[in-house]
């Protein structure tokens, strides 16, 4: 007979526990906006946090409050968007992202500062001396960005990364990992590039690298559109201005522009 | 009833107690979620709040109803009604504060099954430490997994770009490292009591 008590002290407290947790649930539920759960089974669920959400889960529910506009989620790309519309019942209009390497230098044309032969990778390698190249702004080369891509969308070829637009879905990791902050997300449809991302000037500018901005303010005298601004020692374009026209490329002399 | 002053048991539990250097409960999280420092924050924040509020319940609970003859029910009914103040305090918050419960995420969960919150309530009992002192021996052993929480989630950075030979990249290299950190909190053995 002594077990008795102990179950009955076992089971009081469990009941106590479930019958409180079970009135907890109901008197202080959080109603779950259908809505949101509907948006959300649209999302790829990579929780890749390129919307600027913390994770698909954020980014339905600021979506279904309406603080957030549908198609800001580039793994997703047009399917998501165009789900995500016909729940809201609105109409949108989604333009596709990629990232863009602002460097155009490679092994050969950038002179090098030292020989560098540390842990292959960028990070490390810009941590002594901002790197082995003479251009403190270059690309390094050891492909930082390609690790980051969990899409295979950035190779590294003879210490020079590039983007394949084809699988390029513009989440905008790979920009967060290169430690000159050279990536940025762009229009997919963009016309022209600049492909460089020194900002300092003068003589030691043209000697690092052969495909260097100089701010030479050229391409922006002859822009038609106005889309093409010197800033801080380096050629910028509005994408939303520039008709492709090409004539800021023409007009380069260290073929930056491309 | 001892009369430790709540001045060394806020400091023993910190530093010469410390539940995961020196005690070793906790290290799941401990190695699991060290990665960055705003998750080792979070998560700390979690277990503190746990810890504090599992011993506030379970106290009372041991000392009032299981005492003196059914004590070896203590682990059972621990088990049961942490897991159910888990899931209290994730509908409170979740009502009520709602950015907390967005920040905490899914560490509050997690912590239903923490060895470190069921250690610290068992610790308190067996230490017989009186109400006050079991409380504030929560929070202090909460703020000691802060603390260890951080320093390692920082060696962990460090160790992102160091050149770690092949056989010994992810768990192994971390295991090394929390030893070794481990071994440093030793020096604080003897302080507080």
């Amino acid at each position: 007979m002594e077990i008795v008590l102990p179950v009955i002290i076992l089971g009081i407290i469990g009941l106590i526990a479930g019958v409180g947790l079970s009135l907890a649930s109901k008197f202080m539920a959080v109603p779950v906006d259908e809505k949101q759960e509907k948006l959300r089974e649209c999302l790829p669920g990579a929780n890749c946090g390129a919307c600027g959400y913390s994770g698909c889960d954020g980014y339905a529910a600021a979506v279904a409050e309406g603080k957030a506009e549908p198609g800001n989620c580039p793994p997703g790309g047009t399917d998501t968007a165009a789900a995500m519309a016909e729940i809201l019942g609105v109409e949108i209009k989604t333009e596709q992202k990629i990232a863009h390497i602002a460097c155009g230098g490679n092994p050969e044309i950038t002179k090098r500062k030292y020989d560098y032969s540390g842990m292959q990778s960028c990070s490390a390698a810009s941590l002594l001396h901002s790197g082995p190249l003479e251009c403190a702004f270059g690309c390094i080369g050891f492909g930082d960005c390609a690790k980051a891509c969990p899409f295979g969308a950035i190779t590294v070829k003879n210490g020079k990364p590039s983007v394949c637009e084809e699988i390029c879905v513009g989440c905008g990791l790979c920009a967060k990992a290169c430690p000159k902050a050279l990536i940025s997300i762009i229009p997919k449809d963009r016309k022209m590039t600049v492909n460089c991302a020194n900002k300092a000037k003068g003589a030691a500018v043209a000697k690092a690298c052969s495909v260097s901005c100089l701010a030479c303010k050229m391409c922006e005298k002859v822009c038609e559109t106005g889309a093409i601004k010197v800033v801080d020692n380096l050629a910028v374009i509005d994408y939303s201005l520039c008709n492709g026209c090409g004539k800021c490329k023409e007009a380069c002399k260290r073929n930056v522009l491309v | 009833m001892n009369n430790t002053t709540i001045a060394s048991i806020l400091l023993a539990g910190i530093l010469t107690n410390n539940m995961v250097l020196s005690k070793f409960l906790g290290i799941c999280p401990f190695l699991g979620v060290s990665k960055k420092t705003d998750t080792a924050f979070s998560m700390s924040i979690a277990v503190t709040l746990v810890m504090v509020v599992a011993t506030a319940v379970t106290w009372p609970i041991y000392n009032y109803i299981l005492a003196p003859d059914y004590t070896y029910l203590e682990t059972i009914v621990f088990i049961l009604v942490i897991a159910a103040i888990v899931q209290l305090i994730e509908i409170v918050l979740k009502k009520y504060i709602k950015p907390i419960y967005n920040a905490l995420g899914i560490y509050l969960p997690l912590i239903t099954t923490n060895c470190a919150v069921l250690g610290i309530t068992m610790l308190n009992i067996s230490e017989n430490l009186n109400f006050i002192q079991s409380v504030f021996n929560a929070l202090s052993a909460g703020l000691g997994f802060m603390l260890a929480m951080l320093l390692f989630s920082g060696v962990r950075q460090r160790m992102e770009s160091a050149d770690i030979p092949e056989f010994m990249k992810g768990l192994p290299i971390t295991l090394v490292a929390a030893a070794i950190v481990s071994l440093s909190f030793l020096g604080f053995a003897g302080i507080g009591g």
